[in-house]
């Protein structure tokens, strides 16, 4: 692989060309995000740069190897693997639940980082002849590219496995964590320089074990509710794996695509450590969810109230506006669709119904609001929390569907509290709140809920779908 | 299911414990209703509206028999004995105000329950006499005030010249008081309020009036932890006085709703005040009863001063328009009645697990249960649990960098990109201009990207990044065979993840729609 800016159209230029397209192409396509209406186009502009940035490569590759033998094996194994690839990843595209989405995505996040490791690995069996310099580079390129793949490998695998509750989803408290992360950093620096000093293949397997040894305990440190931020700090490391990859092979595409796919993830997990008040160096570091919580819910908060589906009916139909707050309990209730309808319902009664979705309901982003959509909610009566706070001091009734830390007046109120200054939906200023329970269990950061005893508060408990269904009947 | 008695009340008051409309109510609970004959006539419901509504009519002996007897006031000696054995009686008590009245209904093996100690709590807002009484109260303050005033209370500009509006000065913004607010600012006044509870501010401006804050020194917030307004310091308190003298001496009307519970009226104006008034204002002293909150007032009287200023003491601003008061006491009483009966049986049952009932029962079958146990119902946190014991329990603080070490971090970041760029060779400059220029652009094409397409943009994400399979394709030609073999994997990989991702996305912003078109 030469640099990519010799002569006029030579198959390296044209490369060269199509990759500027396809990353632009790449941002168009993330841009396009940037509306509803706009954001199918943005899917477009994706697919045609992927395209385009495979086509070049696949006759870049063929062009140099022609008529050799391995060639052929080499295009044989290379349309397998595509067709297989895209076999599977379409057929889990098409059956995946909208509920199973952070699972989904999770799993993605760790194909890119094998996929980085064994780039990484093929960069060190191919050693190209390079001068001293270029190749203490290209061997420290090598590490570092194995490294966050293999950091992104097991970090997404346990991820999905605590997503898909096929892990206990509290945080793993080993002694010494702290040390344990740093311990692993400083060893992987002093790695690097012995493997730059002295490229021997035992180095590369050693860090791609510290790797995933390190990957996988970060993420186990850390419980399930805090997945939001988890996710998509897996999904930057998977761009960075990218760049590295990118700076290893010399491919601009790939840094382009790398920092963008990197930074991309970087922001959304500043965007969710905001609304969980939680700084954003220590989710990095995977060193958050230590603080053992302060203050245990010892205090006696009073006494909750039951309401029934049919009073809660009753209730709903009086009011002339309700706002729907969700959580992961509906994912969990597989609620959305009996939730659309009762929103559907009260509208056509002249009910003025809205949702108000914290930023991190669910367990990714915007997880809520894809539901939502399943469930073909329009889109223009789903509000953020910013957007809806400051109309719930006039809202007759709220319906809290699931939702537990997020609508938990003690991140307001009570400097104690382990989510104190969170922002949170101030659902209790609201005439009426209803919260669909399953039981008066603590939430996921374990801390109870004052909301729930106060006077204008009252529970309904089971299952979300079918009290909602309940409530349906009883129109 | 238990006979419920309507019993006449005795002297000037003129209000009864149930309508026509409540008595429907009570029925519908499960009871049998009687009336005193007469009971209602004085607030102008007549015996025939109570037996159209289903109740029977008897004499007073009869009524005063019943299980359940309802009353407004608190009952005489003689009628605690008409009382039957096991009976119970509701009625507004004031337990907390005269205890020889407690004392004489335990001597009796009866139950009684104080309508006017429910706890100031939202879920016993419908059963909160004192307040329903109190709106009633602050609104015929008003009228009275308006009676008594020689001028309008709005302005004018007429042919006959300008008549400026009248300035009316309420202290104390509780119930009263924001009803008399309310009230006189619907008539066209000038309306001010004082109250040493910052927080009511807002409640002050938004029925029309101001809200005149006493500014101290020292920052002392009057929050209270039950729900009423609590004794204040000395330096508040001679700065609300000169507020007091400043206003008198400006405003024609003055209403003072200012009580304490369980403590006098304190004593907002002073003879001197009310000496500085103009002739021909007037003001209306709501809390007389309770020893007055103006120095002159009388109790039920009527007080002209030297000076010309006409001070009202009436004590029974309810009874003055006894058809809203009674409906809406009766309201009061059926509420309570429904938390008592909560099978719809006409079953009365206390339970003594709910604060409400709790609070509200005086004496249980001949047991004195006065006073109740507080209650801690404050909208604003309770002071005691924000101050934290030093050192042991005080929530570990976010340590933040300090702008310096921001700073700091910052240079030394430079300082590395400068470093590497400066001795690395030839391709490695290049990439890293590459790598900066893309993850500033990443930063503001994703900071645009709406809120409720996150998983949409981790979804497409995670199919770009896919593009690692470029790294893969350049190696899958290579002549290695292990190569080649690692290569594939990659290649299958990264291809789950660009199809998969795709497509996920695309099934995904397939659902998002707008309003008009949800089929």
């Amino acid at each position: 692989m030469t640099d990519t800016v010799s002569g006029p159209l030579t198959a390296d230029s044209i490369a060269g060309a199509a990759y500027i397209v396809a990353a632009l192409l790449f941002i168009l396509s993330l841009a396009g995000l940037s509306k509803h209406e706009k954001a199918r186009a943005g899917v477009v502009y994706g697919i045609t740069g992927m395209v385009i940035a495979l086509a070049a490569t696949i006759w870049l590759t063929l062009q140099d190897a022609w008529g050799t033998g391995h060639a052929l094996t080499g295009l044989g194994l290379l349309v397998a693997a595509v067709l297989v690839g895209g076999a599977i990843g379409l057929w889990r595209a098409r059956v995946v639940e909208m509920t199973g989405m952070p699972e989904l995505i999770a799993l993605l996040h760790s194909f890119v980082g094998l996929a980085a490791v064994l780039v990484g690995w093929n960069g060190h069996l191919e050693a190209p002849a390079l001068s001293s310099d270029l190749m203490a580079i290209h061997h420290a390129e090598v590490f570092i590219g194995v490294f966050i793949g293999a950091v992104t490998f097991t970090g997404s695998i346990v991820a999905f496995l605590k997503l898909s509750a096929r892990m206990k989803s509290a945080p793993l408290m080993l002694p010494g964590k702290n040390a344990i992360n740093l311990g692993a950093l400083a060893a992987f620096i002093a790695l690097t320089v012995w493997y730059v000093n002295d490229s021997q293949l035992w180095l590369l397997i050693v860090v791609t074990l510290l790797a995933l040894g390190l990957g996988w305990h970060l993420v186990a440190s850390i419980g399930g509710g805090d997945m939001p931020v988890v996710v998509s700090m897996l999904n930057s490391y998977s761009g960075w794996a990218a760049a590295a990859a990118g700076f290893l092979l010399n491919n601009d595409l790939l840094i382009i695509t790398g920092a963008l796919v990197g930074s991309s993830g970087a922001y959304l997990s500043y965007i969710m450590c905001k609304a969980m008040n939680r700084s954003f160096i220590s989710v990095i570091a995977g060193g958050f969810g230590i603080a053992a919580p302060a203050s245990k819910g010892d205090t006696d908060h009073g006494e909750h109230r039951e309401i029934t589906a049919e009073a809660t009916a009753e209730m709903l139909t009086n009011a002339s506006s309700v706002v729907i707050t969700p959580g992961y309990g509906m994912a969990v209730a597989q609620a959305q669709y009996p939730v659309a309808e009762l929103a559907h319902q009260l509208r056509e009664r002249g009910v003025n119904v809205r949702f108000g979705i914290h930023p991190v309901a669910g367990r990714l982003p915007g997880h809520m609001n894809v539901l939502l959509a399943e469930a073909k909610v329009p889109y223009d009566i789903v509000l953020e929390m910013d957007e809806i706070n400051d109309d719930l001091g006039d809202t007759s009734v709220v319906l809290v569907i699931g939702a537990n830390d997020t609508v938990n007046p003690a991140a307001a109120e009570d400097p104690g509290s382990p989510i104190a200054g969170m922002p949170v939906l101030k659902v209790w200023e609201a005439e009426n709140v209803i919260v669909f329970k399953r039981s008066m269990a603590a939430g996921y950061a374990g801390v109870q809920n004052p909301l729930f005893y106060r006077d204008n508060s009252q529970m309904l408990f089971g299952d979300a779908k079918q009290r909602v269904e309940d409530i349906l009947r009883a129109f | 299911m238990a006979l419920i008695g309507v019993v006449a009340e005795l002297g000037r008051e003129t209000r009864v414990a149930a309508t026509p409309t409540t008595v429907k109510q009570l029925l519908g609970l499960g009871y049998e209703v009687v009336v005193e004959k007469g009971a209602g006539e004085s607030a102008s419901f007549r015996d025939e509206a109570y037996a159209e509504a289903g109740a029977v009519i008897v004499g007073a002996d009869e009524a005063w028999g019943s299980e359940v007897v309802l009353r407004v006031n608190p009952p005489t000696e003689d009628e605690i004995a008409r009382l039957a054995e096991g009976a119970t009686l509701i009625g507004s008590l004031s337990p907390g105000l005269r205890p020889e009245l407690v004392e004489a209904l335990a001597a009796r093996p009866i139950t009684a329950l104080a309508l006017d100690a429910v706890p100031r709590i939202s879920r016993a807002q419908s059963m909160d006499v004192l307040s329903s009484m109190a709106n009633i109260a602050g609104y015929r303050a008003v009228i009275e005030a308006a009676h008594e005033f020689g001028r309008f209370f709005t302005g004018q500009v007429t042919a006959a010249g300008k008549v400026p509006p009248a300035k009316v000065l309420v202290a104390g913004a509780g119930v009263a008081g924001l009803a008399a607010i309310g009230a006189a600012s619907s008539l066209g006044a000038i309306v001010r309020a004082t109250d040493p509870r910052p927080e009511v501010a807002d409640q002050v401006k938004s029925i029309g009036g101001t809200y005149l804050k006493v500014e101290v020194e020292v920052a002392e917030e009057m929050r209270s932890s039950d729900g009423y307004a609590k004794a204040t310091s000395e330096a508040y308190n001679a700065r609300a006085a000169e507020i007091y003298s400043e206003q008198a001496a400006d405003v024609d009307i003055i209403i003072t709703t200012a009580l304490i519970p369980g403590r006098p009226a304190p004593k907002l104006l002073t003879a001197e005040d009310v000496a500085a008034m103009k002739s021909g204002s007037v003001i209306v002293d709501m809390a007389a009863g309770q020893g007055g909150n103006v120095e002159g007032s009388v109790a039920g009287e009527r007080v002209v001063t030297d000076n010309g200023v006409v001070i009202l003491g009436y004590t029974d601003l309810p009874a003055r328009l006894p058809a809203q008061a009674s409906q809406l006491y009766g309201t009061n009483m059926v509420n309570l009645l429904k938390l008592l009966t909560p099978d719809k049986d006409g079953q009365l049952r206390i339970d003594f697990d709910d604060v409400v009932q709790r609070s509200v029962t005086v004496v249980r079958e001949g047991e004195k249960t006065w006073p109740p146990p507080p209650v801690q119902v404050s909208a604003a946190p309770a002071a005691t649990t924000q101050a934290p014991a030093a050192g042991s329990t005080a929530p570990k603080k976010k340590e933040g960098l300090s702008p310096a070490g921001k700073v700091g971090l910052f240079a030394a970041g430079i300082a590395v990109l400068f470093g590497i760029n400066a001795v690395a060779p030839a391709p490695l400059p290049q990439h890293f201009t590459v790598l900066m220029l893309s993850i500033v652009v990443g930063f503001y094409v994703i900071g645009k990207v709406h809120h409720a397409l996150h998983t949409p943009l981790m979804s497409v994400t995670n199919a770009i990044s896919g593009i690692i399979v470029v790294g893969a394709l350049l190696q899958v030609t290579s002549e290695n065979i292990v190569m080649q073999v690692l290569a594939a994997v990659a290649v299958l990989l990264a291809s789950i993840n660009i199809f998969g991702g795709f497509a996920v996305t695309r099934r995904m912003l397939a659902m998002f729609s707008a309003g008009k078109a949800r089929s």
